[in-house]
């Protein structure tokens, strides 16, 4: 720290030389090193933010690359007037063509892409469950349209709460756990960054309270934080439309002030686990509960689909155990809401007091040939292209150690279970059996396989390992409609996991796949979606010829662990047998 | 005064001599600012939360207060949320108090409330501190009402703008409150932020935030606080019991033949509420009230140094006040406060 000792010096230099305060201004060095320290920080960040321009002036707003290639975050409602494509600007003065790629409308989070470079600025992520009430911030966007040189305004402030939660207004939008600042948000701002004072990335901007001043900042302003949108992230890159999660339950508060369980569906997972009407709720996903509101914030943080742990209180005693979250809307609500034109949706970002002499609404442009590759339109996706980019990714990955493609024959699985006995599983296309210490169960894959659930108390093991083993033979494309949904948690392991779904007829699987290696670590088989899969965990890789295949797997269906299977050896098949 | 901040640098003897030269110079090196969001932990614990009437015709039924007392006296903004007989509060750790109005100064604009507590975290009204123009704050406050339960309250940061009188000229601004003020850049003028506490950045306390106030001529809303040195000598008063409404009052002595509102010529407005304000309806012609310059529509405040925040209240304290006695009233009509004497009779009626 040289840059303050110099300047103390220097001060001190012409103190000594007989400048007297009353001649003019003295800066502190403490102030001067505090404001090249800030300029520092400020310029990194600013060089991740963006510009979001709609394509014919539909609006705008603001976001921030988050990816060297160019993934970037902005909110929902900023990229829904703008359609499928749109152009962003940079502070180095250049403008981007830019996909979208995936969307939280609940959570008012999109995900876009960034197109003409592998080595876009981007910004440091922070860790914004640290960040402390009274800490420092600063937003840096495009408000009231400023922009029109490229260059983003910055604002600066204190983070004025942490936690807070706004209520749905009368949208579907609802803001959970945000980060609450005196930085100035206006509209314009939105899907723009809120950085730290080291300038890390701790949020996203995308909301304020205003009153009797109309939508003009009155130092409320709101953030999602960036905690949330890691959690969403490899839904967002799914290019799906994403959606909340749910307990299934509601819950109130009593008046000892306790959180217990208000209402509760039969056919929810946390009613499988044991969660009751009246019961305490103590924690969930690892924050401890005390309010109603507290508990809607940590709620609405994950999104649908993930797995986390809860304790509470059931008659006395704590149960912990981990609960599956479902989902908050139906596909079809998900969808109709962003299919929907956009009306007098009252948001920053939105018509903002802009230049006069708008242009009228013009034609309908094509995107041009290189933009037009990436966007891939189904029903149900924001951009189906990135589901498809990512499906393959996470196939060749595994096929790199694991290619099954070759054995269309039948395989054979010698093993043991637990202390139990020794077992044999043959699984082919049309057929599979599992002689089993208690007995022998066969599959039949003509019938209904969600009425061949054997052996008893598994959920349905060999309908399990049959549709494993139909998957690495016949691969996502023959599968059945064999979707990304994005990166989910797995009980027994750390980290995010890539995660295909496959359906099978009437049958969904999920298959979840190591981030750092690739192999697929385990999957649930889903006969009824209303109940307990079977789930088996996959480990001890071992290398089978030029394969690295799984002899160990723990088979688990609800609360219950149906066995420990130790596989000896694989037999596998390159013909189909005549 | 500051003490130069040490640094581990390397020790040139030069450098030395220089920081030497600096404190002969008289040039002194501050002391580097608190940590704001350590400073924001000390304060959080003193803030309550504060919820009463309203909630219609967009007037929120809430608003901000700060514990002055470790015992659970907690200073707020006068207002219409504190006219309800329950008066709920919540402090920093979400438990929850029934508050009773103990008293109040319509002049400053300010009500004590008192809640059922004890070993509470508050502001040393000793410690408090004055600001200047450019003293850098921080607001503290339940706008917007953002925080519920053992949420904390919001806080902004902002400086003094400007140090002055508000503007007194009749109609300016909506408030009785005529004295210093401090303008602030902060925007604490928002819905549910009066009551809240203005502190430095070491988090002393300063100043209350004020009510919306809207200049009527230039129609912009003004960001203000009230400094806690205009405060205090009422806060004592309050403290000290001197305004607390009789009822509570039992060893007190009625004389056999009070004042009554109907001897003084006041219609008071129906009593249907729980805590009816006390508005006079109606003046009997020539009577004690019309000669004495009381109109309809006038709200009593005080009867001598006692709050009346009720016409049950005011029925009762006049009650207590003999009818050969003057009693003295503290009124408000409109935005104005006004101090009016009703004599007592002369000839005592039979």
């Amino acid at each position: 720290m040289t840059r303050p000792t110099t300047l103390l010096c220097a001060g001190l230099a012409v103190a000594f030389a007989g400048f007297t305060p009353a001649q003019g201004q003295q800066v502190s060095p403490a102030v001067k090193s505090a404001e090249q320290v800030r300029i520092a920080a400020i310029a990194r960040a600013k060089s991740s933010a963006v510009c979001v321009f709609a394509r014919g002036g539909r609006g705008g707003g603001s976001g921030v690359v988050v990816t060297p290639d160019g993934y970037a975050l902005t909110n929902f409602h900023v990229v829904k007037p703008a359609g499928a494509s749109m152009k962003c600007s940079m502070s180095d003065g250049q403008l981007y063509d830019a996909v979208i790629v995936g969307v939280d409308p609940v959570g008012d989070v999109a995900l876009i892409k960034m197109l003409g470079r592998d080595d876009f600025p981007a910004a440091e992520i922070a860790d914004s469950d640290q960040v402390r009430v009274g800490d420092w911030c600063f937003a840096i966007g495009n408000p009231f349209l400023l922009a029109t040189d490229f260059q983003p305004t910055v604002t600066f402030g204190v983070v004025s709460g942490i936690h807070r939660y706004q209520y749905p207004a009368g949208t579907l939008l609802e803001y959970a756990d945000c980060i609450q600042t005196d930085a100035s948000i206006n509209p314009g701002n939105s899907g723009g960054p809120l950085f730290n004072a080291q300038g890390q990335l701790i949020g996203i901007n995308g909301r304020g309270s205003f009153e009797k001043r109309g939508r003009v900042n009155v130092g409320v302003g709101y953030a999602i934080s960036i905690n949330q949108i890691q959690h969403f992230m490899g839904y967002l890159r799914s290019g799906r439309i994403v959606d909340h999660a749910t307990l299934g339950a509601t819950v109130t508060t009593n008046e000892n002030g306790k959180v217990i369980v208000s209402n509760i569906l039969q056919s929810s997972d946390a009613y499988r686990r044991g969660l009751r009407f009246g019961d305490e709720l103590i924690s969930f996903a690892g924050r401890r509960i005390s309010t109603v509101n507290g508990f809607k914030n940590v709620l609405g943080i994950y999104p649908r689909g993930w797995r986390v742990p809860i304790s509470f209180l059931h008659e006395g005693e704590q149960i912990d155990t981990h609960v599956r979250l479902s989902g908050v809307h139906s596909t079809e609500e998900l969808i109709s809401q962003i299919q929907q034109t956009p009306k007098a949706d009252p948001k920053p970002g939105e018509d903002p007091p802009g230049p006069p002499g708008r242009p009228a609404a013009p034609k309908a442009v094509k995107p041009a040939p290189e933009v037009a590759k990436l966007l891939e339109m189904r029903r149900g996706y924001a951009n189906f292209y990135f589901n498809r980019l990512n499906r393959d990714r996470v196939w060749s990955r595994l096929t790199e150690e694991m290619d099954c493609s070759k054995f269309q024959g039948t395989w054979k699985l010698f093993g043991q279970i637990d202390q139990l006995g020794d077992l044999e599983f043959s699984l082919g296309d049309d057929q599979s059996q599992a002689n089993m210490p208690q007995g022998i169960v066969v599959l039949d894959a003509e019938n209904d396989l969600d009425t061949q659930l054997g052996p008893r108390g598994s959920g349905g093991l060999l309908v399990a390992l049959h549709l494993w083993r139909h998957l690495l033979v016949k691969g996502p494309g023959e599968f059945g409609e064999v979707y990304y949904l994005g990166t989910t948690p797995m009980m027994g392991r750390t980290g995010l996991h890539d995660t295909l779904i496959g359906t099978h007829r009437v049958i969904e699987v999920r298959f979840m796949f190591d981030p750092e290696e690739g192999r697929m670590v385990g999957l649930e088989m889903y006969p009824d979606l209303g109940a307990d899969p079977c789930e088996i965990l996959f480990e001890d890789f071992r290398p089978v010829g030029d394969q690295m295949l799984p002899h160990t797997l723990q088979v688990r269906q609800g609360d219950l662990l149906y066995g420990t299977i130790e596989l000896k050896n694989y037999e596998m098949s390159e013909k189909q047998a005549p | 005064m500051a003490a130069p901040r040490t640094r581990r640098t390397d020790h040139r003897s030069w450098m030395r001599l220089g920081i030497c030269c600096a404190l002969v110079a008289g040039f002194s090196i501050p002391v580097p600012a608190a940590d704001l969001a350590s400073v924001t932990l000390k304060v959080q614990p003193k803030m309550v939360k504060v919820y009463g009437a309203g909630g219609l015709q967009g007037l929120e039924s809430y608003q901000s207060g700060f514990l002055v007392s470790a015992d659970g006296h907690i200073l707020t903004v006068w207002s219409y949320v504190l006219d309800t007989d329950f008066i709920t509060t919540i402090l920093n750790d979400g438990r929850r108090f029934q508050a009773e109005l103990v008293g109040a100064d319509p002049r400053l604009e300010i009500a004590i409330l008192k809640i059922d507590a004890e070993n509470l975290d508050f502001f040393d009204r000793s410690q408090d501190v004055e600001l200047d123009v450019s003293s850098r704050v921080l607001a503290f406050s339940n706008l917007f009402g953002v925080a519920t339960g053992d949420e904390a309250t919001s806080v902004l940061h902002g400086v003094v703008s400007a140090k002055t009188m508000l503007d007194a000229r009749r109609g300016v601004f909506k408030t009785p409150y005529r004295g210093p003020a401090y303008v602030l850049d902060a925007i604490t003028n928002n819905p549910g932020a009066a009551g809240g506490a203005l502190t430095d950045h070491q988090g002393q306390l300063a100043g209350i935030l004020g009510k919306e106030l809207r200049n009527s001529l230039t129609n912009t809303w003004l960001n203000y606080s009230i400094p806690i040195a205009q405060l205090n000598p009422a806060i004592d008063d309050i403290l000290a019991g001197k305004s607390r409404p009789r009822t509570d009052d039992e060893t007190a002595m009625r004389p056999d033949r009070p004042h009554t509102l109907s001897s003084l010529g006041l219609v008071m407005v129906p009593d249907v509420l729980a805590k009816t304000p006390p508005y006079i309806d109606a003046i009997r012609r020539e009577s004690a009230a019309e000669k004495n310059g009381l109109r309809p529509d006038d709200l009593v405040l005080f009867v001598g140094d006692r709050l009346v925040p009720s016409c049950e209240a005011l029925r009762n304290e006049l009650g207590f006040i003999d009818q050969i006695d003057e009693i003295r009233l503290v009124i408000q009509r409109g935005d104005e406060l006004l101090d009016i004497t009703l004599p007592g009779l002369k000839n005592a009626n039979p």
